[in-house]
């Protein structure tokens, strides 16, 4: 069938319409965008997670790696023991601001595409311990995360269920958006100091700021005579010299009386909105 | 190549000589020696700061007395003092444990150092010092230890408030102001949870870097032939063979190891602080998070330590049993759970923790059953357990108990019991002498496999421990492979509990002393506990886990303090690790079964 070869100038009309049928020509953004799926395709059927486990979700994560959820069937399973061969990170348990630098330092080593699972209540908001002194309230106020798996720690069944979600992510992303190609993007976060509390160098200025005011606050109430009540300002400034709050001022029952009737009918409100039509229909 | 044999200790001999609980004669022996030293006030043996090194040596050399084992120091925040509490017991004698106080100036408390006594003082004054701010004298590396130096103030201290900080006592007033959600980040300065001094410019700050960790002079080190500098490096706390969040400082020569220190602290999750604001019950739940792979044992240890303030709950036979059933599938479901970590840590990668994890998923179903949790249970309850399991519940616990686990057991020890590449690594590697693992204080398998016979369900019983037939399996080298079979024969044994357990098992649905107690009235949850002190504590997968509770006749515990077995059982790591390889490091510590929840708490 096919034809012989031949060399042809580029005024050869004939020629030209030839390979115009066999050679796809397009602007360099189409064929990127043409690439997308091959590209989506093989890196979400090859997540590489960084082994790496933080507290109790890291258990259940290595339930969900084990015989009877088995996260191989998701292409997933290749535990990676350096950040450095992996593309991502299950935030699996409770940060504490001891760890967070190594946290960010791990996330830092990591090759982009790069991608954060946020495992459980610790990791995303701090979760029961969220109160604590060494706890930060969840692990984006660090590095950028792209699912959030909700429990207490969440079932291997969840967390495999997260996993399919950053696959539907990385199967939406195009080549010429995604954040890590761009021009201006800088990738790197700085790693946050352990001081007197954890420090985020991003912070600084603002830090600054507010320290300054405190002590500023601190002396205006320091000069003011010991009689005088405490400034405003001063007032401000307590919660962080670690002065507990003034209390609120104890209720009468009678306020008492009408806040819980409020509080019943606003839930008595919230159950009726709640409820499905039909559920209404069948029990009345 | 020998075999080694743990034997079976059936029951473990306890004698009766002078009564430890007579605190008043252990006091007057002590004035015999030190006049004026000791008093007795509550129960509690008071001991004046200048003489508690000699008397603790008093305490532990006569004969007569032979508190050996120091279980716990902790301290606590009274408003004119600090007192400094020691729990110690004597490891050949069913008794309770002698609580020796010292008292310490607010203004600036310092008390002597136990270590030269009690070597396992080591890590635990450490950890009041960085926690309360006690210093300790003589202390050979008294340094931060959950914390990191430089952080600013004691936050267990009464006048220390973390930066969330909204009212001294749970349940707070009102977490809804008007019906309002109101987040704990927009009540503080820096709208995050951090504390900073006034005035603290963070340009000008230099961190303390890395002293918090002194490892022997290079200088002071004995120099074989061949001339070589020592070199320091540091495993974790991101590292796959440490157990989580766990790291050592080793200084090496050559690959042998020259010193280890462990560095901890990096999931501290302030679970004593928030424990001392919460209600008595609210801290059952966070129990579960301490030693995550057996929550439901700890929740056992909490209990019984809290009903002990509570003598008037009466726990139900049935509920007694549940609680026996769920502690002893709680320590198969671990040990099959470490040993498969062990392994993994020996090179076999995945392998072993598969067969582990697989028969720990079944007891996870039972667990899943009973309270709807898979890990973090919240089953038991002050006066019984939380629900009563369902009909399913005991076909597949008969399954399991009669069938299932005996032959997973045979399987995994047939495995790898005999295996050529296991002895040579686990057998004569990371010995703990017998006399090592009762100074440092040392704790459940780790201990036994040393070869002291100290079962705290045997020691000092409690629930209906006292009713059943099994024995204490004890070690005789004090090695890793002897971890191992002590934690083989240790799940043989509570297959024999579990199958006297269920067979006995009182019918009827009385799971509960008071329902009220659990689910509550009116403000059912503000549980009152009298006025008194206490320390409870059970044997846990990982050894002894005590709660030290100082109630102030309140809805909150005034002190809330947790002796954790997994920490002080890194105290001895030292001595295990010094003169082994790197790669005998990782077994060792896998071999010591810790849990970071519960190390760092």
């Amino acid at each position: 069938m096919s034809q012989p070869i031949r060399f042809v100038g580029n005024d050869d009309e004939a020629s030209l319409e030839e390979v115009s049928q066999n050679v796809l020509v397009a602007p360099f953004d189409r064929v990127l965008d043409s690439l997308d799926g091959i590209y989506n395709w093989g890196r979400k059927n090859s997540i590489w997670p960084v082994q790496f486990g933080l507290a109790c979700c890291a258990i259940e994560m290595i339930c969900m790696a084990a015989s009877r959820f088995d996260i191989d069937r998701f292409g997933a399973g290749l535990f990676r023991a350096t950040p450095r061969q992996a593309d991502l990170m299950i935030v699996s348990g409770t940060v504490t601001k001891k760890m967070v630098p190594n946290i960010v330092r791990l996330y830092n080593q990591m090759p982009e595409p790069r991608y954060v699972l946020s495992m459980g209540a610790c990791a995303t908001g701090g979760g029961p311990f969220k109160e604590g002194y060494n706890v930060v309230s969840g692990i984006d106020r660090f590095i950028p995360v792209d699912v959030y798996v909700a429990g207490c720690p969440p079932t291997p069944q969840a967390l495999l269920n997260g996993l399919v979600e950053l696959q539907k992510l990385i199967d939406s992303q195009k080549i010429r958006e995604n954040r890590w190609y761009q021009k201006d993007y800088r990738g790197e976060i700085p790693v946050p100091v352990l001081g007197p509390d954890l420090l985020d160098q991003r912070r600084f200025d603002e830090l600054k700021k507010i320290s300054a005011a405190q002590l500023a606050a601190l002396k205006a109430a320091a000069a003011a005579p010991a009689g005088a009540a405490a400034t405003p300002s001063a007032a401000a400034a307590a919660p962080a010299a670690g002065a507990p709050p003034a209390k609120a001022p104890k209720r009468t029952p009678e306020e008492l009386a009408a806040l819980k009737a409020a509080n019943a009918a606003r839930r008595q409100a919230t159950m009726v909105d709640v409820r499905k039509p039909e559920d209404t229909e069948s029990k009345s | 190549m020998t075999m080694q044999k743990v034997t079976n200790v059936s029951p473990a001999p306890m004698t009766v000589a002078t009564p430890l609980k007579d605190v008043n004669a252990v006091a007057a022996k002590v004035n015999e020696q030190f006049p004026g030293a000791a008093s007795v006030d509550g129960g509690s043996l008071i001991v004046e700061r200048a003489q508690s090194v000699p008397v603790a040596r008093l305490l532990r050399d006569d004969p007569s007395l032979g508190v050996d084992y120091l279980e716990d120091i902790t301290s606590v925040d009274w408003p004119d003092r600090f007192d400094v509490v020691y729990n110690m017991y004597n490891t050949t004698r069913q008794e309770g444990p002698l609580r020796m106080k010292v008292k310490a100036d607010k203004a600036d408390p310092v008390v002597p150092s136990l270590v030269p006594v009690h070597p396992g003082a080591n890590l635990m004054e450490r950890e009041v010092y960085d926690l309360m701010g006690v210093k300790f004298d003589g202390h050979p590396n008294l340094k931060r230890v959950l914390l990191w130096e430089g952080f600013n103030g004691h936050p267990l201290r009464k006048d220390w408030k973390e930066a969330y900080f909204e009212e001294e006592k749970k349940p707070y007033d009102q977490r809804w102001p008007d019906g309002k959600l109101v987040r704990a980040e927009d009540r503080v300065p820096y709208k995050d949870n951090i504390v900073l001094p006034p005035g603290f410019d963070p340009s000008k700050y230099t961190a303390p870097g890395e002293d918090n960790v002194t490892l022997v002079d290079a200088d002071a080190l004995k120099k074989g032939e061949i001339r070589s500098d020592t070199l320091v490096i540091n495993m974790g706390p991101q590292h796959p063979s440490t157990h989580g969040v766990f790291r050592m400082r080793l200084r090496l020569e050559g690959e042998r190891i020259v010193d280890l220190q462990p560095v901890c602290g990096y999931l501290h999750r302030n679970h004593e602080k928030i424990g001392e604001r919460n209600a008595w019950l609210m801290n059952m739940p966070y129990t579960d998070r301490l030693d995550y792979v057996s929550s439901m044992a700890n929740n056992f240890a909490y209990a019984i330590a809290v009903e002990k303030l509570l003598p008037t709950v009466k726990v139900p036979e049935r509920a007694e049993y549940l609680r026996v059933i769920m502690a002893e599938f709680t320590r198969i479901a671990n040990h099959f759970f470490a040993l498969g970590q062990l392994l993994s840590d020996m090179g076999a990668f995945f392998t072993p923790m598969l067969y582990g994890i697989e028969e720990r998923e079944w007891i996870l179903d039972l667990f899943e059953m009973s309270s709807g949790a898979r890990m973090m249970c919240n089953y038991l309850r002050f006066g019984g357990v939380a629900k009563d399991p369902p009909d399913e519940f005991w076909p597949l616990a008969n399954k399991l108990v009669n069938d299932r686990l005996e032959r997973a057991i045979d399987r995994f020890d047939e495995l790898i019991a005999q295996n050529e590449i296991v002895l040579s690594r686990a057998q004569n590697v990371g010995v703990l002498s017998r006399a090592d693992a009762l100074a440092f204080g040392t704790v459940g398998p780790v201990l036994r496999a040393s070869g002291v016979p100290y079962d705290v369900r045997r020691a000092e019983p409690y629930s209906i421990y006292d009713r059943f037939d099994f024995s204490i399996p004890v070690g005789t080298v004090g090695d890793v492979y002897d971890r191992y079979l002590v934690r083989i024969a240790e799940m043989r044994e509570s297959l024999k509990i579990l199958r006297q357990a269920i067979k006995d098992i009182p019918g009827g649905q009385q799971y509960n002393a008071d329902p009220a107690m659990i689910y509550g009235g009116p403000k059912g949850w503000q549980l009152k506990v009298p006025k008194g002190e206490v320390y409870g504590r059970a044997e846990n997968p990982k050894g002894s886990l005590g709660f030290y509770l100082v109630s102030d006749g309140g809805t909150n515990p005034y002190r809330y303090h947790i002796h954790a077995p997994s920490y002080v059982n890194i105290g001895a790591l030292n001595v295990m690790c010094k003169g082994q390889t790197v790669a005998d490091v990782v077994i060792i510590t896998g071999s010591l079964d810790i849990v970071l929840g519960e190390l760092d708490r």
